[in-house]
């Protein structure tokens, strides 16, 4: 949406520049405008340092002991859990996967996950600051409870939510987002940083476009221009259909990273 | 949605930020950037601001959002430009293969505090 409505309100006391300016100069007059009797400190710190620091740390442990993790993301009810519960199905007998699955106040998916047999840890997002995506300290604590030596591929289900979870680097090899046919065709151009930031897109539920206006060749079209080159398959988590690309997909990226 | 967090973490970097000689004193304004391709509502994290520097260092303190553009650099044409929809391809060339130069910004330039001489 950041491109529709100016969601920055412009409060700002120094003046604010036009966001069509390519000059940027007018960056920097913190110091000439400040009031008396302030002194200025540049600091120049991103606010997530904390959580990107400890998402390099699980990134480097991952690789030490040669696991491959995958942050699966998408709105709630897109399907990430039903495609996990397929594709560990597909994949299980060939490569040692576990889940972590983040889930506000519900063991439900948790459950799902299990029957598979790969072990499954359930996150507890009732904390502070974290009921709409995992951050890397989380992610920590969960992967605590997991023997990495016998993993080869560990899935994050992150929180069902296509905003907060693309800012949030958890030490992820790949980053996929699953879109429902349901949900409507504008959903990425309303969303650009989740599917910037992704790796590819599963388009879930296509079992249901019978009965949906869904306009598939402009959704395709609309994300290919938000972020070019990048996989999308389609898949129905119900039916399997377009799994064995999906897997096949999957499978080459947990290949190059592990061998 | 996140802000909150972010809020939090803002008040932590900020504290940390004051010298050691300005033990004590108060942070009475926090300068941050913010890129438009990024996951932050402005008033939602003025809001929630507000809310966690109460009986801290910034209480009272004001934040100010700098909103930076998008801007990408083609890899295959050099070109420079500034992206203003959800569309990450070259207008010069077509070209997909780009870098964002700015936009995800979401940091914190400097604090302002205040001076007793
Ligand atoms: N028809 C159809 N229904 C599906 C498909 N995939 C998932 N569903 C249904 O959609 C609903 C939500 O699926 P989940 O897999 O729980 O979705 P989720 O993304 O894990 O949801 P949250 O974890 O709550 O965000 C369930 O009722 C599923 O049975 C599909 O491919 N086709
Ligand atoms: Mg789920
Ligand atoms: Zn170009």
């Amino acid at each position: 949406m950041w491109f529709f409505a100016n969601r920055l309100t412009k409060r700002n006391h120094r003046g604010h520049h036009d966001p069509h300016d390519h000059h940027h100069h007018d960056h920097g007059h913190a110091v000439e405008t400040r009031r008396s009797g302030t002194r200025e400190i540049q600091v120049v710190r991103r606010v997530l340092d904390a959580n990107d620091a400890m998402a390099a740390r699980l990134r480097a442990a991952f690789a030490e002991k040669g696991v491959f993790v995958l942050n699966m993301m998408s709105s709630p009810g897109s399907g990430k859990t039903t495609t996990l519960q397929k594709t560990l199905a597909r994949i299980m007998p060939r490569l040692r996967c576990a889940v972590i699955v983040g889930d506000i106040c519900t063991t439900v998916d948790a459950d799902r996950l299990a029957q598979s047999g790969a072990p499954v840890v359930q996150i507890n997002t009732d904390e502070f600051g974290g009921d709409c995506h995992l951050a890397a300290h989380v992610v920590e604590r969960a992967v605590a409870g997991l023997d990495l030596d016998g993993i080869d591929l560990l899935i994050v289900e992150n929180i069902g939510n296509l905003v907060c979870p693309a800012e949030f680097d958890i030490g992820e090899d790949k980053r996929v987002v699953v879109l429902s046919v349901t949900e409507g065709e504008d959903k990425p151009a309303k969303y650009p940083l989740m599917f910037r930031e992704c790796d590819a897109t599963l388009l879930n539920k296509i079992d249901l476009l019978p009965y949906l206006d869904f306009d598939m060749d402009l959704a395709r079209t609309s994300i290919a221009k938000i972020h070019p080159g990048m996989p999308v398959f389609e898949i129905s988590a119900k039916t399997e259909v377009g799994f064995d690309d999906w897997i096949g997909w999957l499978e080459a990226q947990v290949k190059k990273k592990l061998q | 949605m996140h802000e909150m967090g972010i809020a939090m973490e803002i008040v932590e970097i900020a504290k940390a930020s004051i010298p050691a000689d300005m033990h004590g004193a108060k942070i009475q304004r926090v300068n941050l950037q913010v890129g438009k391709l990024s996951a932050i509502v402005a008033d939602s994290l003025r809001f929630c601001f507000d809310l966690v520097i109460k009986e801290t260092p910034l209480e009272g303190a004001e934040l100010v959002i700098e909103e930076l553009p998008v801007v990408a650099h083609c890899k295959d044409c050099q070109h420079r430009w500034t992206v203003t929809e959800p569309v990450f391809l070259c207008p010069a060339c077509q070209s997909g293969s780009l870098d964002i130069l700015s936009g995800r910004e979401l940091e914190i330039k400097s604090i302002e505090i205040e001076d007793e001489d």
